[in-house]
């Protein structure tokens, strides 16, 4: 599919429907029991066929998962999670798909509907060069990764990360983990005893990813926990391009998704991590949607890598992320560019850290939050310069939106310095759209709510250029979506 | 006593008062003989170790004798002040009277004391009142004073604190303002003393039209921890709130900062600013800064900045290429630093003060 028509489809669809990645999808089903003990994460491993150092790493996870408590320092309310009645695997019955013809037709079917080119034939006879390589994991297995032939021309592994674990053992035991340790919170220390599946990316040295990597989550069933575990390492040299797109049927209960994604940039690599984030947010009262709570991290470790977070954020009930970069390389660059939106009874309190450690260190953050309907935005970050980190730059910009008077945006920056050659600066604003702006748009013709829109995607455009092209086009529309009914 | 707070709870996260935990301290004493008391031409009242001194004080008509403290605060330190208060100045000032300047002395002179002091401020309708406090000492202490304000309708309270206790000693001071309708409270804090001081502002914005000023000033070196911290709470139409913090640390000093801006869903047409500066003159200077707004209204404007850095290179080299000496040009541009930060002090007798101090921390350096 090319870009355009691509583009073209998926405007048309967001037009016709709110959220219209609400449909569910008839699969014959495979779910272990209800709940959380031991003897699951036993079965998880064993599925998988993992090795005896991952069990035991998993069971580590859990037992310390077990003395943890949820963190409640967020600003974010929800009732208490039954963590015993939960799915913690959920995949599609039989024996796993050898390549893409032996996936049920149903499920690529479904990944149509959702506009994601899975079939890689299609773009393989036609005129263009393929530009983008696709692992879609649903609920929790990872049913098809295309382009695999392709991309092991020039070095690069792209697959499950259940394989990778098989086939490249050395690689998985060495960085997984390695960044965000399995008891580095709660929701991780969960996700590191059950995940089952995501996605594993190694671009070998001096590398560049010859296309775009793309990872579609999908949670389907019912009651069932999404635990996916991402990790990306970049050898020196190496570049990447890596997106990210979430959905989920329309449910009246919530669901959970705890994911970890751990990136690893040596010398001069660099990993650009895009995000559009669109799990279902719950209905215009607040009932359903995903808890979409999160564990994002990327270490630097080798000199001039960089690590650049870019997110769109307009689905789930909750979102609770703080994609982070740690800066330890010297030269090492961290970005964080962020728009988040939250309508009805949205909750989001979602920011980065930076943690500058090498010498010359430099970030960035631009954060944009928009709050409609009684909904909450949070941004809460950290810059945190070490001792160590001679010359180290921050520049950091929070705007908050506000849109009606029952909503609310909060800015909890923290800014912790400790080297006096290191420059940090930060702002912060909140207001509401002007009233000039918006006379001027209906002035020229425009329908308030497309005012607005127009005046929502100038006030993101920061964030939103920083996007690959097949995913700007996506997230404009999205937050168009997303804003229908807050005015007037 | 009640237990003092940790650095577990995320107010005190960045202040560590193990140090103060770690020292017995003894009720007052009888009051010692005062050190020199400010030399600023406006009356005066003075409390030694926490107890009032009527000898060393002017007589004010409208200072009102001492009354008990009757609080349960969830606030560790205004519940222990509430626990031990047994002195304070009570200001009472008629509707419509300009009560013109006063003077409030605190002195403390060493002995592990602790004392508590309670005053009260209560300005009527249309009363004005310029406060200037000054708080010294000599040797190990903990003076711990709550300061409660009440502001009528268009009253206004100028407040100027200069905290310049013995080095040894612990300042932890709350400060809470309560204003109604188009009432002002503008205040310049200077933290320069302590071995660990605070300054915690509670500002309840509660009538249309208020408006408050939280300025302050760290000057600190050695191994000096100093704290500013501020809630100012929009509670109704049409307020404005400014505040500016500028921090100059050397040694292995700490500031910290943390601002929250609170805006209710009924304060509409709120205009909030907050402004944080910090010099780091040494390496092992450390700044910590968390400026806060939570904001329940959409018809706001309320920003914040935050800066933390060494002198700019660029205006240094500027200097230097005019023939300056470097010590002389980093000595100037430290000084423009800190005047900028006393543009908000009105009173003349308060910024003479303030400025001669600033002088003395720039010449000790």
């Amino acid at each position: 599919m090319s870009a355009a028509v691509e583009t073209r489809d998926t405007m048309g669809a967001l037009a016709a429907a709110k959220y219209k990645y609400g449909f569910t999808t008839e699969i014959a089903m495979e779910a272990f029991p209800k709940g959380l003990n031991e003897e699951i994460v036993r079965l998880i491993s064993s599925k998988k066929d993992e090795p005896e150092w991952l069990l035991a790493w998993r069971l580590k996870a859990f037992a310390q998962w077990q003395k943890m408590a949820e963190p409640q320092w967020a600003r974010v309310q929800h009732p208490p999670i039954d963590y015993d009645n939960l799915y913690y695997y959920a995949a599609p019955s039989g024996p796993a798909p050898k390549s893409l013809d032996e996936v049920d037709p149903s499920l690529l079917e479904m990944y149509e509907k959702l506009g994601i080119p899975l079939n890689e034939r299609a773009a393989l006879a036609g005129v263009e060069s393929p530009t983008v390589a696709v692992d879609a994991v649903f609920d929790s297995v990872s049913v098809a990764t295309t382009f695999r032939e392709t991309l092991a021309k020039s070095g690069v592994i792209f697959c499950p990360i259940s394989e990778a674990v098989r086939t490249h053992p050395e690689l998985v035991r060495e960085y997984l983990g390695s960044v965000v340790p399995a008891g580095d919170n709660f929701f991780a220390a969960l996700n590191s005893a059950v995940f089952s599946d995501g996605s594993f990316v190694f671009i070998p040295r001096g590398v560049r990813c010859p296309m775009e990597l793309s990872t579609y989550f999908r949670i389907n069933a019912r009651n069932t926990g999404q635990f996916e575990r991402t990790l990306i390492v970049a050898e020196a040299g190496a570049s990447v391009s890596y997106l990210e797109g979430c959905t989920a049927p329309m449910r009246d209960e919530n669901q959970l998704h705890a994911a970890v994604v751990e990136l690893v940039a040596l010398d001069d690599a660099k990993i650009k991590y895009s995000t559009v984030q669109n799990w279902y947010p719950g209905d215009a009262d607040g009932k359903g949607g995903i808890y979409n709570f999160v564990t994002k991290r990327g270490a630097c470790r080798g000199r001039n890598s960089k690590i650049s977070w870019t997110q769109v954020e307009t689905g789930s009930a909750i979102t609770w992320k703080y994609p982070s970069c740690i800066l330890q390389g010297d030269g090492s660059v961290g970005e964080f560019y962020s728009v988040a939106l939250t309508h009805h009874h949205q909750q989001a309190d979602t920011g980065t850290k930076m943690i500058h450690i090498g010498k010359n260190t430099t970030s960035t953050i631009i954060s944009k939050g928009i709050s409609a309907g009684q909904s909450n935005n949070t941004y809460r970050g950290l810059v945190k310069i070490m001792p160590g980190a001679s010359g180290a730059r921050n520049f950091t910009q929070c705007d908050s939106l506000l849109i009606g008077d029952e909503c609310g945006a909060h800015t909890v920056p923290y800014i912790e310095s400790r080297n006096a050659s290191a420059k940090v600066e930060h702002e912060a604003t909140t207001s509401k759209i002007a009233e000039d702006q918006l006379f001027y748009c209906r002035a020229r013709g425009l329908s308030e709510e497309d005012a607005v829109g127009l005046i929502v995607n100038g006030f993101c455009k920061d964030v939103l250029k920083e996007l690959p092209m097949e995913f700007a086009v996506e997230a404009q529309k999205l937050l168009s979506v997303s804003l229908e009914g807050s005015v007037g | 006593m009640t237990a003092l707070p940790t650095r577990k709870l995320e107010a005190w996260r960045y202040t560590d008062l193990r140090a103060l935990s770690a020292i017995s301290f003894t009720a007052p004493a009888s009051p010692p003989t005062p050190l020199s008391l400010p030399d600023l031409a406006i009356p005066r009242l003075v409390f030694l170790n926490g107890i009032f001194a009527p000898h060393l004080s002017s007589e004010l008509s409208f200072l009102q004798p001492f009354t008990p403290v009757a609080e349960h605060s969830a606030q560790p330190l205004t519940q222990i002040n509430a626990e031990h208060a047994q002195a304070g100045m009570t200001l009472l000032i008629p509707p419509g009277v300009d009560a013109g300047s006063v003077l409030l002395v605190s002195q403390a002179s060493g002995g592990s004391m602790a004392f508590h002091p309670r005053h009260r401020i209560t300005l009527g309708a249309g009363a004005r009142l310029t406060l200037i406090e000054v708080a010294q000492g000599d040797g190990v202490y903990w003076h711990n004073p709550v300061m409660d304000i009440t502001l009528a309708d268009d009253a206004a309270l100028a407040h100027y604190r200069l905290q310049d206790e013995s080095r040894e000693a612990f300042h932890l001071a709350t400060i809470r303002a309560d204003l109604a309708k188009t009432a002002s409270y503008e205040s310049f804090t200077a933290l320069l003393g302590g071995q660990i001081s605070r300054a915690e502002f509670h500002v309840r914005l509660q009538g249309t039209g208020g408006h408050a000023h939280i300025n302050a000033a760290l000057l600190l070196g050695g191994s000096q921890l100093g704290d500013i911290t501020s809630v100012i709470t929009h509670a109704a139409k049409g307020c404005t709130s400014r505040q500016t913090v500028k921090s100059v640390l050397s040694g292995a000093a700490r500031g910290v900062f943390q601002g929250r801006i609170e805006v209710d869903r009924i304060a509409q047409k709120t205009d909030g600013y907050q402004m944080t500066q910090a010099l780091l003159l040494s390496d092992t200077a450390e700044m910590d800064i968390k400026p806060e707004l939570q904001i329940f209204a959409d018809d706001v404007k309320c920003s914040h900045g935050a800066t933390i850095g060494a002198l700019d290179a660029e205006q240094l080299f500027y200097l230097r290429s005019r023939g300056i000496a470097p010590d002389d040009a980093r000595a100037m541009l430290i000084r423009a630093f800190l005047t900028e930060a006393l543009e908000s002090v009105t009173s003349e007798p308060a910024l003479a003060m303030f400025e001669t101090e600033f002088a003395q921390f720039q010449a000790a350096r």
